[in-house]
This record gives C-alpha cells, structure tokens and sequence, in this order.
C-alpha cells in the first residue's frame, strides 16, 4: 500500500486504504504546497509546458503497478504504455484473481497525448477490449479539434465565449481533467479524509 | 494369500463391511481392498465417500463402476497454478463427464464437492434432476455457470442441506434465484453466496433463513448492505459462521447499536469473514463476541493496524487469523500477545504490484507469531523483505509446522542484511519441522536449499517453487528424495531435462508435476511419455508460432509442462494449446 501526499498537516494520520486513492488523489492545499511533493526536476512536464506544442514528448500511461517513470523515448500518440521497469510477470505474485478484484484495485490509468494540455485517466475495466478502449480514447481526445464534450465540464464566459475546463494538478505534476475518475469514489476518498480528520479534531480538543 | 482367504471367509461379508466402515481413510481402504479379492469386493461395496484428486487420473464411468454405493464425492480439475493465470482458460477441467457418469450409477449420491473444474448450467440442471437425495454441493474456484443454474438447484433439491460457494466465477443472470426455493425448503445448514456478484433480494433471503432453523453457516455477498445485516441476524441468532455483506454505511448511531445488538443475540458465533469495505466505524459492533470467536476472516477489509490491534486483542480464543498486511509487524507483536491458542495465520498484501514500501510488514511479524503462538502449524505470509536469521528463529520457535508458504514479492530478493540467497532460512524450515506437509518457497534460492528438502523433507506432499534454483541439481534433489511428494509446481527455474529423464519413475508415484518457463525440450517430453505408458505428459504451448508440436524438433522448448499419473489414458477433451504426448 502507498501512502498518499496530501496537503494536511503531518499530524494527520494516513487516510488511504489499499484502495488505489493516490492515483485519484485531489490534495487538499494549493498543488506544490506539500512538504514532499517531487523536485521541479522530477516533475513530468507542467501545464505551462504542456499547454504549447510539445517536440517528441512521449505519451504515457501510469499502471497502479509501475510507478517508476517512463523515460522511453517512442512516441505512441493515445495509447497506453506500460513501464518497462516494473513490467508484471503473469501470476506473481501469486495472489488469486478473485482476492485482486474484491479488492477494487485501480484500474484507472492516466493518458497523456501530444498537444493536449492535460492529461486524461481511463478505467480499463469499463472496455471490453482493445477496439474498445481505442475507440473511447479517440473520443477523450478529439475533443481538441471537435467540440463536444460533456457540459458539465465546461464552462463558458458569457462575456468573451472562452471555454474553461476545471483541471487539477496531482501528486505526479501532471495536470488532469476534472470528472474522468467516478464521483462516488472521490467522495468515499473524501469521507474517509474527513472522517479522520474529524477523528483527530476531536482528539486534540479533548487533551 | 492363502492365509488371507482364509482370514476372509471366517466371517460373514457384513462382518467385514462393519469393520471397513471404521476406515475411514481412503489410504486405510486402498491398502485393504489390495489384501485379497474378497477383501476388494468387501471393501468397494461398502465404500460410500469417494476422493478424486484429478479428475483426469480415472474414467468416470470406471470410478462409478467400482464404487457403485458412494454417496459423497469430492473432485479436483485444473492444476493449483491456474489461480494465477498460468493455465489456459480452455485447458480443460469440464465436469460433465464426471456429472453424467455419476447421474447414471450414483443416483443417491448426496454430497458433490468440486474443486476448480468447468461447470456448466447443463451440469446444474443435471445435478438438480437426477440426484433425488441431493443435500451438499460445494464449488471451490470453479467457473461456467450462472445463477440460473443455481436456480435449479434451489428448486429441485428438496433436502439440500449445504450450498456453498466460494471464490466461484459466476455469472449473473437469474437475478431472482432464491426465490427458487420452495417454502418447503427449511433444512439449510450452510448458505455461502460470497462470490456472487450481483443483487441479492435480501427480503427472500430473509424469509428463506426465517424457515431454516438448522441454519450454522451464513455468508452473504457485498450487495448486502450493513442495514438488512440486522434484519437477517434476528432471524438467524442460532448462526455459527457469519461472513457479513458490505461492511460500511452512513454513521449512524442508531445503526450502531442496533448492529452491535443483533450481533451479541448470535450467542454461537465462533466464525466471522466478510467486512468488505470495512473501516473503522462500525468494527466496534463486533467487540462483544471477539471472545468467542475461533476464526477471523479479515481479508478483504482494508482495516489500517490500529484498529485491528483493537479488534484482534479482544480474540483471545482466535485459531484461525487471516488479515491484509495492513496489520503490520505492531499489529501481529499484538496477536502474539493475545491469541495464544492461534493455529493457522494468512497474511495477504493489499498492493501486491506496488512499489516497493511503505507497508511496515516484515520478518518481524512472522518471528513475533512464531514466538508468541506454540500452537501455530499453518502460516501463509507475503512480504517484501526476509533474512536468513528470521527463518531459523522461526524454525526453532515452530518445529511442527504443517503447512509454510512464504512468499516475498519480488523475486529473487536475498536476505536483505547479508544479500546471501536465503538458502539456509529454508533449510532450517525443512530440517526443523518434520511434519511439514506443505511448502512454498520464495526469494534468492540455490541448489542447495533443495538438497535440503529432498533430505530432510520426508512427510513433504506439496511443494512450490519460483524463480529459485541454478540448475537440473535442484530438481533432481527433490525428486530424488520427498518420500512422500504428490504435488510439485515449478515455474521460472532453470531445470532442465536430465533430472526428469533421470527420475520418470518417481513421476508415478506422485499425482502432478507442473512446470512452466522451465528449460525442458520437447524431445525429453517425447522420451518421457515413450518410456512411461501411465503417465499423460501434456505439453502446452499457447504461443502457436510455427510449425504444429508434432513436427517441431527434440530441442524445441516447451513452455508449459503438466504431468499426471493416470489410469484413464490420454484424455479426449484438449483444447488446441494442449498436446498429450505418447
């Protein structure tokens, strides 16, 4: 299980379970504001550096299993690609299928294409396959040269008819589309955070 | 044996069926029926409990026809390594064969039990039809059937006493299968619907255990939500094994209490499972029957180790204890504290493809337990560190483990304050618990641990291996020594060809060899199925680049091996992957 970086203060104790919160994790300060987020250096291209035409960056996935980067230098506009570092050997360890998914480990991987200014994430489980997958990573995407995503996740100014769309930098530095992960399990993560938030709240005032 | 002919016809036949009858063990009956022809006629007419360890070892039909009064059967299919992906889907393990020899010469047969086998509906229906008698059906790790399926069995078994399902791949389609049984049906002892993954109608639930007061085994699935968990446990006081549903909901303080209340009205509770989703609020509810409790699934709860200690310190009478690495070493240093009379210990990783840390579970835990709990003899325990010091500390805390699986997570992990391969650790293991009957090797391995068990591991009936080893030595150690090995899995060692070839006799001596990623050719396969007709080498190769097996040379190698003691000859139903080799 990994720990999470939020932005609470370090007398709060860890919030996650073994449930994949990091990959979904929203921090609670302002992005850069945590004691141990990454080096600049560390950082995968910013939004600044996204937002212009990128020259050879590399789309990548994150895998819930591979968190080392992937400083592979192939360029696959839209596809997933797995690091190579901790590449997963079939059936280790040897865990039963059916304990991993009662588990609801993440599924959620992040997708990064050339010239978009923030990246996506996509839950593998909700595609049947392969053709599948492609076809709603075209959709995700093309909304750069067609418009037509989902209201909700857009915002227009009234005054200059600029669109906004709410992103939001995680723990990575990578900036993300608002809405990709289920509302749901951003509450449940959210509940749990206030739960013991409040836990030790009460705590502290009692002593 | 003329002594024995002699003995054979002092008494009458039903003398002798009464004496058989107090062998129960299947080892006991063999050994008899072996004395003389009267004996085997005596002893296969009187024989009603049946265990198939591999379906494929025998014909059904040949089976049934030898037994022809049992009334309860247990089955095995796929080999154990298919729990991790490593077996192709359509390998084989069908149980249509096995249902419809048995619907033909066992129609009073009363208890099924299959183990990772294909069932199909058809079987279902099958089993539901023929079996008139019909009270036990246990599915372990089986695959291919549906609720609607199940509905079958729920409406045709008129005295079915034990439904139980675990870790079942079912597929969802008959969402009103309870509703299948009759109001007449009130002899349910174990209902275990856990695996299922769709709605349960907890209103038919409610009313189906209203009417079953023999009920002792209730374990829902994670559709149940925490608030019908009251209503059910009011009906069901009598219960003795519990797995809850979702175990999570909106705090409540009125939950709470009402929870907590029905929980301590179950005055026979001794085993709990379930608790998915689990935190920490509503744990607490379970506190009061803590005491009494022998057995404590925590598994799929994502409990952090506070409060598990909590919870755990209250189990004073615990035997059984499986929980996620969440635990940690603090937490398990508290089990050692509190559960004295702990017989058997899992411990599970939350984040099994996770980097590298931040779980604080370490050798320490298992040496805590090790030193804590004298009546420890099963532990199952995933961690990502070990040293050689741990293991012989552990081995001379615990010389009567039966069952020690291991297994640290990156393979080929040393001991990690000498970086020696953790050879000596195991050896201690081996060397130290002489009724070791299980073993799961894990971490930087060389030939000599295995010299090591092939000397010392004389009771050994199952042993795994992983990415150990440095060559045919290894494996030659253990097949030339084991006494007693039945089951041995390999994959991702470097063992050859020689050591098989050397020691083919020793293959009919055991029930299976699995070995996959191995350096075996394809030629040794040839010469081992020439060289010994009762054995069927299945050779599986899912790849298909090239030419078909039969034409490829002696020294192409094979990727997947499996090898069976069989009387039944080379099975009919391989799938394309599989070639049997003669």
């Amino acid at each position: 299980m990994s720990t999470t970086e939020t932005g609470c203060s370090s007398t709060e104790p860890e919030v996650t379970g073994g449930l994949g919160y990091d990959e979904t994790e929203l921090t609670l300060g302002l992005p850069g504001a945590g004691g141990s987020k990454p080096s600049e250096t560390d950082r995968k291209r910013g939004f600044a550096a996204a937002v212009g035409l990128n020259v050879g960056a590399a789309s990548r996935g994150e895998d819930c299993g591979a968190r080392s980067s992937d400083s592979s230098d192939g360029s696959v506009s839209g596809a997933i690609k797995r690091s190579a570092a901790k590449a997963q050997v079939v059936g280790w360890p040897p865990v039963r299928s059916f304990r991993r998914t009662a588990l609801r480990s993440c599924t959620y991987v992040k997708v990064a294409v050339d010239g978009a200014p923030y990246l996506r994430k996509v839950d593998l489980e909700a595609h049947g396959g392969y053709e599948q997958l492609l076809a709603a990573l075209e959709e995700m995407f093309s909304c750069f040269t067609v418009r037509d995503y989902p209201d909700e996740r857009r915002l227009v100014d009234p005054v200059n008819g600029t669109e906004y769309v709410p992103t939001y930098e995680d723990k990575d530095g990578d900036w993300m589309l608002v809405g990709d992960v289920p509302w749901k399990s951003v509450l449940s993560f959210f509940l749990s955070c206030f739960l013991t938030v409040a836990a030790v709240r009460f705590n502290m005032l009692r002593a | 044996m003329v002594g024995g002919f002699r003995w054979a016809a002092m008494f009458p036949d039903e003398v002798w069926e009464h004496v058989f009858s107090f062998l129960p063990a299947d080892a006991d009956r063999n050994a008899a029926a072996l004395v003389c022809r009267a004996w085997y006629r005596l002893e296969r007419r009187s024989r009603w409990r049946v265990f198939v360890g591999n379906c494929y070892a025998v014909e059904p039909a040949a089976a049934v026809r030898r037994f022809p009064e049992v009334r309860a059967a247990a089955i095995k299919g796929k080999p154990h390594f298919a729990d991790f992906n490593l077996v192709p889907s359509d390998w084989g393990g069908g149980a249509e064969a096995w249902v419809e020899a048995m619907a033909e010469g066992w129609p009073h047969l009363e208890e099924l039990r299959l183990k990772r086998m294909v069932v199909s509906d058809d079987c279902l229906e099958l089993i539901a039809r023929c079996f008139k008698n019909f009270k036990v059906l246990s599915l372990v790790s089986c695959e291919g059937f549906s609720t609607a399926g199940l509905a079958a069995i729920a409406a045709n078994c008129r005295y079915l006493r034990e439904l139980d399902l675990h870790e079942n791949e079912v597929e969802d389609n008959c969402l009103h299968w309870m509703s299948h049984f009759p109001e007449s049906c009130t002899s349910l002892v174990t209902l275990n619907i856990a695996c299922l993954e769709g709605e349960v109608n907890v209103s038919v639930l409610e009313r189906l255990i209203g009417r079953c007061p023999n009920l002792k085994t209730l374990r829902l699935n994670h559709s149940v939500p925490l608030e019908r968990l009251v209503g059910l446990l009011h009906r069901a006081p009598q219960l003795v094994d519990l797995g809850t549903g979702k175990y999570a909901a909106q705090h409540h303080p009125e939950l709470f209490s009402r929870l907590e209340s029905a929980i301590a009205g179950c005055k026979n509770l001794k085993g709990l499972s379930g608790f998915w989703e689990a935190g920490p609020t509503f744990l607490p509810a379970i506190y009061s029957v803590c005491e009494g409790l022998t057995s404590l699934n925590l598994s799929y709860a994502t409990i952090q180790g506070p409060e598990l200690i909590k919870l755990i310190s209250r189990c004073k009478n615990l035997q059984r204890l499986w929980v996620m690495d969440l635990i940690e070493d603090e937490g398990l240093i508290a089990v050692a504290a509190s559960c004295k009379l702990l017989q058997e210990l899992r411990v599970f990783p939350s984040d099994p493809y996770g980097a590298a840390q931040p779980i604080s579970l370490t050798e320490h835990g298992l040496v805590a337990i090790s030193a804590g709990c004298p009546m420890l003899h099963s532990v199952l325990y995933f961690c990502r560190q070990m040293t050689n010091a741990a293991l012989l500390t552990v081995a001379k805390n615990c010389p009567n483990f039966t069952c020690f699986r291991l297994c640290i997570m990156e393979p080929h992990t040393p001991d990690y304050i000498t970086r020696q391969p953790l050879d000596a650790g195991f050896s201690a293991i081996v060397e130290s618990c002489k009724h070791l009957r299980r073993l799961s090797l894990s971490g930087l391995l060389t030939d000599l641990v295995f010299k090591s068990i092939g000397a010392s591991a004389n009771r050994l009936e199952m042993l795994s291996v992983a990415f150990a080893g440095d060559g045919d030595a290894g494996l030659h150690y253990i097949l030339s020594g084991c006494k007693n090995l039945r089951k041995l899995e390999i994959r991702d060692c470097p063992f050859g060809d020689k050591p098989l070839l050397d020691n083919a006799a020793k293959l009919e001596t055991m029930r299976s060899l699995w070995m996959s990623s191995c350096s075996v050719t394809l030629g040794a396969c040839r010469q081992l199925a020439r060289k010994m007709p009762l054995l069927n080498v299945e050779v599986i190769n899912e790849r298909k680049r090239g030419l078909p097996l039969e034409l490829q040379p002696d020294n192409c190698p094979v990727e997947k091996l499996y090898i069976y003691r069989t009387v039944a000859g080379p099975r009919s139903d391989t799938p394309s992957c599989v070639w049997i080799l003669r």
